[in-house]
């Protein structure tokens, strides 16, 4: 073909050169006899030499590489390159290590320990285990034998860990802002507490620890004159004036949740931002637990009455929102509908009265509770309801009060002696008051009125900035104390490490200030429990059985007592009470999630700790119901100026379906002016607005557009009621209906058959894990996010990056909403990674980075992930997180201390997800091993998440094992595999939430 | 030449010369070659303005990708359900483009489209650049590559001795793009080795005749050497024609055999396909007529090699057309909720302005087509040629970022911003492309001389009317 083709460059030299040959080919031949014809010149001159140049230049269609051996030929070196390329095999060179030659016995390097320790908050306790390091506490999960964690802790808890590491912490003592020391500190305090003490007053938050209330009783004894004010910004003081209006008597009061059938919350947010133990999500979920038949006709009920849409909302089965303010004339009417039956059709009174009937029928096993942001009349209100139900010494149990609990506001009284001068001498232990106190008070300008001011403060906070002398206060994993639990069986709290910045504890301070001695709290604390103990007893052993418990268990505990109440005075209290506020915005505060009062604000596992219900992240915002919205003409983001009389403040309005109408929420705890590189400037400070006698509810206060916007950061798109809809991600049907029909949950979808041309893969041998989480018990407290978190090293990413949609969580707290936008449900879903058997991440790995196990894990090798992000894509549940950029870069280096060594710590470019914390399932075999017993044990290995879960809704264990506990949930008609659908069949599997509403009311 | 001149009017007509203006084989090596020779043609000012401009937009990239070595992913855009945002939509649209060059030099070789070969050279040097500019995009966007080309690759390796996962899609592309690459370039440089003989023979500097020396590989023109070349040629036509449409069809199978709704298709192999000759054709039509009009080829490049490429634009736009409503169709008839969701969205979520402009650009703008005088007009074609591309994009960015963005559970959803970087870097790949083609068009014949020659030749010596009313050119 194309011979004709006329080539630029066809000068070379074949064809001259051949007719050269040619010529010479003529030439040269000699005569053969006779004529010789020839048609060209080129048969004239056919030599073997121009044969030979024919072929050459114009070669026939024979081509070698078509020729069966060459053919052959290139196979074979194909076949040779490859095998080549797989001998790659080069060993390393083996090294033997030696190992020590004596070690410390019982004692390994390297391998975690746990101890026992106490944390307290808000007035109660929460005893620990903690896991360290050689030395290093890297993990804090709650203490079984403690009967304020049992087992389990909050995210807070968890959370305080980091605190610890937390760089910008108070590390010298200061005096008037100059570096001085302890020595100093201790021969100042000489002449600053001496004579009787008049002018002399102590501020601390709530005293737990028996301890230093000893040491109290010891300084007011020695100082008569001096006073001393306990004071929380976060206060349980209605719960105790309730108690006293009550009862007449300080009671401290203990609901038993898991004894209850019918539960009223009158604003209490037990599973959430008004009780920060894991204690209530304990009892409260043991009755929502359904493993066998019988279980399903023993289901609680739950009704709450609440402004702002909290956890224990979304774990209603009944919930009317109201304002704040409103909850005391329900109150009033609920009580008087337990004898008389309400009259009304609208919802409330609907509401009111299938409550009432219930609670009714309910008896002794009702239970009304009211929540620590209620005045103490709501609370007496809610124990004549239970005495009148014949549930009080049932359902909620009493003990009479160690101490006369704070019952009005103390703080008042304490910033008028400052304002007269009457205060010579300030000692501050701890709290913050400058920023936490209520904004009326001027505390700070009160406070400069004071001569000498000491702070025990561990951060250098609003208050240090104010103080003469500031303290550095060590951390409770640093220093002995001890605490009492709610039922007064003390706890010890043993430190972990040294104290990091040279800080003291409280007791320690208060023995220094008592004998100006420098006294270690171990002896401080030690001796005083050897004094309590009885004189015959081995007091060493005794105590150090404490220490291994954590608590001790013969201690005296509180006295149980059944106290009357007066319900007939308490209904006339509650008539004389003035009616609820007018017609203005009534705002609430709330502690945060995150940073409860203020005090976890420097702490980047708590800021990226999504809020439980509005997923907000890094910073609070006021919450108003869609109706106030549209009402006000706000969009969310929108800020706005709340103000009333002479406090205002600014904050971005969200806008939270479920809300109460003419009613904002905002937590406390943000907006602090001086905090650590974390903390600082994040969120609105609700301090500013919040005043004495609108200390929880502020009524009538203005809300008015700026005209500016904020960016709020949530870790979920909003809006998505619609989307739940059609789309079975979590299911829920109520009891009857599953009673009536258990296939309900399974045919919320279908799904196919997996034809495949391959066998499928049996997973029949040897352990194979799974996890089954039960969205019944589940009350989406956050506790496994941050458990996970300091378990496996997750980083925190910071607001920047929460909003260009890049947290880490390996577990995430899924919040739907289900029905209208201004009065919907809400639900919570934990979502781990999946463990999907056809994982869909698997196949796509260019380098194979993330494959199965045979234990049917869906592992990952970090160091062999190239992070090309194809898994993540492919991932229908999005549980996989990208190290976008060195997350550790700006760790300083005493946060590396919280590491888990357990875990790789992750380089940018590298994906990573949950592994059903693997590292523990080896550590299980190991031990396993080393016990001599062949193989890992139901019960061994227990994940970071279902440790800690104070519901213990996630059970991971052998789904090959019929007998394991994992086997038998996942054999529930409940049980349902989110997206099975797409035929991945995944491991983690749900059990369908199971509401129990009132019939009445449903209809 | 004239014995064009004196064809019937009416034949030329419906055929028209595919060389016009009278040149015969001395003035087209001149005219070629004169571009490449600054002693014939000095080069223009306005040639280095422009190459200073494009390669300071290449180091601008060069820039980023150090910014992005050196920090991570994480200047991009890039997030949690957008895992592949900018960096692959911007490497499927640099492998489409490149697709045009290999169909023009291999399918219409085969079709013998005489047609092909004024524009098969710039197409093919488009392929590659456009290849190299795509290369960059998987390579970096682990934010990692040193790893990514030594794990992606089956190089073996002592630390972990692991093969890849052949399953991976991503592994299919790795061999699919540098098969690609590899026979693109060989299929370019057997073209070049005769034009770079003309230029050797015609080299004046010492310098010239070594590399183009060096690079015709002793070229002499002789019979053997063509009969080899064109064996060469027909086989690397052979082996790059299955190539057009499997490598398309390889880098669709990253989304295709994903799960997720709007990846999850088996239309997309011949929807990329066809999506890519559509966005490679306009490529080459934007880079021809500014060549035809910077380099007065308007002889060379006829309106008639024009109009056969805006025949195909429309006709792949409206396949690509077909395969969009053919989506919106099963989407609806599955009966899938995520499925419908995820079209849906597309449509009228949030990102609805760029999926509408992908509409209206690939599917839309083209119809003009249908009408002659459209598809005749330069100014016509240079604007469709430009938002073909621009459509083209957003059909990438649609199917990968919108279809992240919202998948199967709400509470994953996200939404992606690009930052200045990702545009940067977008920005320097074209600054990347542009400067090799203009280093092309400076140092290479961009048009295939010696094709040229053959066809012109062949209109010289053949035309004449057959019977029926085709040319009756022998082509043996």
């Amino acid at each position: 073909m194309r011979e004709q083709k006329t080539g630029a460059g066809g000068q070379g030299p074949g064809a001259s050169t051949g007719l050269v040959q040619i010529q010479g080919q003529i030439q040269g031949k000699t005569e053969p006899a006779g004529l010789k014809y020839w048609r060209s010149l080129n048969e004239l001159a056919h030599t073997e030499q121009f044969q030979k140049w024919v072929e050459n230049e114009f070669p026939t269609s024979h081509t070698e590489l078509l020729d069966g051996n060459s053919r052959r030929t290139v196979l074979k070196v194909m076949a040779a390159s490859f095998g080549l390329a797989g001998l790659a095999a080069c060993h390393r060179p083996e090294v033997i290590l030696a190992p020590t030659a004596r070690g410390r016995e019982d004692y390994s390097p390297g391998a975690p320990y746990q101890y026992t320790s106490v944390m307290t908050l808000n007035g109660h306790s929460m005893g620990l285990l903690v896991e360290t390091y050689d030395g290093r506490p890297t993990k804090i999960e709650g203490n079984a034998l403690h009967p304020g964690s049992l087992g389990a802790a909050t995210a807070l808890t968890q959370g305080s860990l980091l605190n610890l590491y937390d760089p910008d912490r108070s590390k010298e003592v200061l005096e008037n802002g100059k570096a001085s020391s302890w020595e100093k500190f201790a021969a100042a305090a000489k002449t600053l507490l001496s004579g009787d003490g008049s002018g002399v007053r102590f501020l601390s938050e709530t005293v737990m620890s028996p301890t230093l209330a000893d040491l109290r009783a010891q300084v007011l004894k020695k100082f008569p004159k001096a006073g001393w004010v306990e004071y929380e910004s976060i206060s349980r003081a209605n719960e105790a004036s309730g108690a006293f209006l009550a009862f007449g008597q300080d009671i401290d009061v203990h609901p038993q949740y898991d004894k209850a059938k019918v539960i009223v919350s009158l604003d209490y947010d037990f599973l959430g931002n008004d009780y920060p133990g894991p204690l209530a999500g304990k009892l409260f979920s043991a009755g929502r637990r359904v493993e066998s038949e019988e279980d399903l006709d023993k289901l609680n009920r739950m009704y709450v009455v609440e402004s702002q849409f909290s956890l224990t909302g979304a774990n209603a089965d009944h919930r009317l929102r109201m304002r704040g303010g409103d909850v005391k004339q329900f109150a009033t009417d609920l009580l008087a509908a337990l004898s008389a039956a309400p009259s009304g059709n609208d919802k409330r009174a609907k509401f009111l009265a299938a409550a009432a009937k219930d609670l009714k029928a309910a008896g002794a096993a009702a239970l009304v509770v009211a929540g620590p942001r209620q005045p103490a009349i709501v609370h007496a209100l809610a124990h004549a309801m239970n005495q009148t139900l014949g549930s009080a010494g049932a359902t909620v149990t009493f003990t009479k009060s160690p101490q006369a609990l704070t019952k009005t506001d103390p703080l008042t009284l304490l910033t008028t002696e400052m304002n007269m001068g009457q205060v010579s001498t300030l000692v501050i232990l701890g709290g913050n008051p400058v920023y936490t106190a209520a904004a009326d008070l001027q505390f700070a300008a009160a406070m400069a009125k004071v001569a000498n001011t000491i702070y025990l403060g561990a951060d250098p906070d609003e208050t240090a900035a104010d103080a003469k002398w500031n303290l550095p206060e060590a951390h409770y994993l640093e220093t002995w104390g001890d605490a009492r639990t709610a039922t007064g069986v003390p706890a010890i709290q043993q430190p972990m490490i040294e104290p990091l910045f040279g800080g003291k504890s409280a007791i320690e301070v208060m023995a220094l200030l008592l004998d100006t001695k420098d006294k270690k709290g171990y002896d401080l604390v030690k001796s005083y429990w050897l004094e309590q103990m009885p004189a015959k007893s081995n007091k060493e052993m005794t105590w150090r059985q404490a220490l291994n418990d954590g608590l001790l268990k013969d201690a005296k505990a509180a006295e149980a007592v059944k106290p009357t109440a007066d319900i007939k005075k308490i209904s006339a209290a509650a008539a004389a009470e003035p009616p609820a506020a007018g017609s203005g915005i009534e705002v609430g505060f709330v502690a945060s999630a995150s940073t409860w009062d203020g005090r976890f604000i420097n702490n980047a596992w708590m800021q990226e700790a999504p809020e439980p219900m509005t997923k907000l992240v890094w910073g609070n915002a006021a919450l108003i119901s869609p109706a106030t919205a549209r009402e006000k003409n706000l969009s969310e983001g929108d800020i706005v100026t709340l103000s009333k009389g002479n406090v205002k403040m600014e904050a971005a309005v969200m806008i939270q379906p479920g809300h109460a109408d003419n009613s904002v929420t905002i937590a406390l705890g943000y907006g602090r002016t001086r905090a650590g590189r974390v903390g600082k400037d994040v969120g609105f400070n609700a301090g500013l607005i919040r005043t004495s006698d609108g200390f929880w509810y502020g009524s009538d206060f203005a809300i008015a557009s700026t005209g500016k916007t904020f960016e709020l950061v949530t870790t979920q798109e909003r809006g998505l009621a619609e989307h739940l809809n059609d789309r079975p991600l979590f299911r829920e049907a109520s009891v009857s209906e599953y009673k009536a029909k258990p296939k309900v949950i399974e045919e919320m979808s279908e799904v196919p058959e997996i034809h495949s041309i391959y066998p499928e893969w049996t997973w029949d041998k040897g352990h194979q894990w799974g996890m089954a989480i039960d969205l019944g018990t589940c009350t989406g407290c956050n506790a496994c996010v941050v458990a996970c978190q300091a378990e496996n090293n997750i980083p925190s990413v910071g607001k920047d990056q929460v909003r260009r949609g890049r947290e880490m969580h390996w577990i995430r707290m899924d919040r739907y909403y289900v029905g209208p936008e201004d009065d919907p449900r809400a639900v919570e879903q934990p979502l781990p990674c999946m463990q999907c058997e056809n994982a869909p991440c698997e196949n796509v790995c260019p380098v194979a980075a993330t494959s199965h196990s045979p234990e049917g894990l869906n592992d990952m090798a970090y160091n062999r992930c190239v992070g090309t992000r194809y898994c993540a894509n492919n991932c229908p549940f999005k549980v996989r997180h990208f190290n976008f950029l060195n997350w550790h870069k700006n760790d300083p280096e005493i946060m590396q201390m919280v590491q888990n060594p357990d875990v790789t710590v992750r380089m940018r470019g590298i994906m990573e997800k949950c592994t059903y914390c693997v590292q523990r399932i080896q550590e299980a075999r190991i031990t396993a091993k080393t016990n001599g017993r062949k193989d890992i044990q139901e019960g061994d290995v227990v994940t970071a998440c279902q440790q800690t879960c104070p519901a213990s809704a996630i059970v991971f264990g052998d789904i090959n094992d019929p007998n394991s506990k994992v086997s038998k949930l996942k054999k529930q008609e409940r049980n349902y595999a989110m997206l099975a659908e797409l035929g991945i069949k995944p491991r983690t599997t749900y059990l369908a939430r199971l509401r129990n509403p009132n019939p009445e009311l449903e209809a | 030449m004239s014995s064009i001149v004196q064809q019937d009017p009416q034949l030329l007509e419906q055929n028209p010369p595919l060389v016009k203006g009278g040149v015969d084989y001395h003035d087209l090596s001149e005219k070629i070659c004169s571009v490449v020779e600054p002693e014939v043609g000095q080069t223009p000012m306005k040639y280095w303005i422009v190459l200073a401009i494009t390669a300071s937009i290449t180091l601008l990239l060069g820039a980023m990708l150090t910014y992005l070595v050196a920090t991570g992913i994480g200047v991009w855009g890039n997030n949690k359900p957008v895992g592949w945002a900018w960096d692959i939509t911007n490497f499927v649209f640099w492998i489409g483009i490149g697709h045009a060059g290999t169909l023009i030099s291999a399918i219409l070789f085969l079709f013998r489209q005489k047609w092909r070969t004024s524009i098969n050279r710039s197409a093919e040097a488009m392929t590659l650049f456009a290849v190299m500019c795509a290369g960059i995009f998987p390579l970096f966007h682990t934010g990692r590559p040193w790893r990514a080309f030594y794990w992606l690759f089956p190089i073996p390796n002592t630390d972990i001795n692991m093969w890849q996962n052949f399953r991976s899609p991503l592994i299919w592309d790795v061999f699919a793009v540098s098969t690609y690459f590899t026979v693109s370039l060989l299929f370019w440089f057997t073209g070049l080795v005769p034009d770079l003989a003309t230029l050797r023979d015609r080299a004046t500097t010492t310098i010239r005749q070594w590399v183009y020396g060096l690079l015709s590989l002793g070229w002499r023109g002789s019979a053997r050497h063509w009969r080899h070349y064109e064996a060469a040629y027909l086989i690397l036509a052979g082996i790059s024609t299955p190539l057009v449409l499997s490598v398309h069809s390889v880098v669709s199978f990253d989304f295709a055999t994903s799960v997720i709704p709007g990846w999850h298709t088996t239309i997309f192999p011949p929807y990329f396909v066809a999506g890519a000759i559509f966005s490679g054709f306009a490529c080459v039509m934007t880079l021809l007529l500014i060549a035809r009009w910077s380099l007065n080829l308007q002889d060379l490049i006829t309106i008639k090699h024009l109009e056969n490429m805006n025949k195909i634009i429309l006709v792949t736009g409206s396949i690509v057309g077909y395969a969009y409503a053919c989506e919106f169709f099963i989407a609806w008839y599955s009966g899938n909720i995520y499925e419908r969701f995820t079209f849906l969205n597309r449509a009228f979520g949030p990102y609805w302005w760029a999926a509408w402009s992908m509409y209206t650009c690939n599917v839309f703008i083209p119809q003009l087509y249908w009408i002659k005088k459209m598809r005749t007009n330069l100014w016509v074609m240079f604007i469709i040629s430009i938002t073909t591309n621009i459509g083209m994009w957003f059909e990438r960015f649609v199917i990968i970022a919108t279809s992240l963005t919202r998948d199967f559970l709400p509470t994953s959803w996200g939404y992606f911003h690009p930052t200045w970087v990702d545009m940067c870097t977008f920005l320097g790949t074209i600054g990347l492309f542009l400067t090799l083609f203009l280093l092309f068009a400076r140092f290479l014949p961009m048009i295939a001389i010696s094709e040229v020659k053959h066809v012109r030749s062949y209109e010289k010596h053949a035309f004449k009317p057959g019977p029926l009313g085709a040319p009756a050119g022998k082509v043996h």
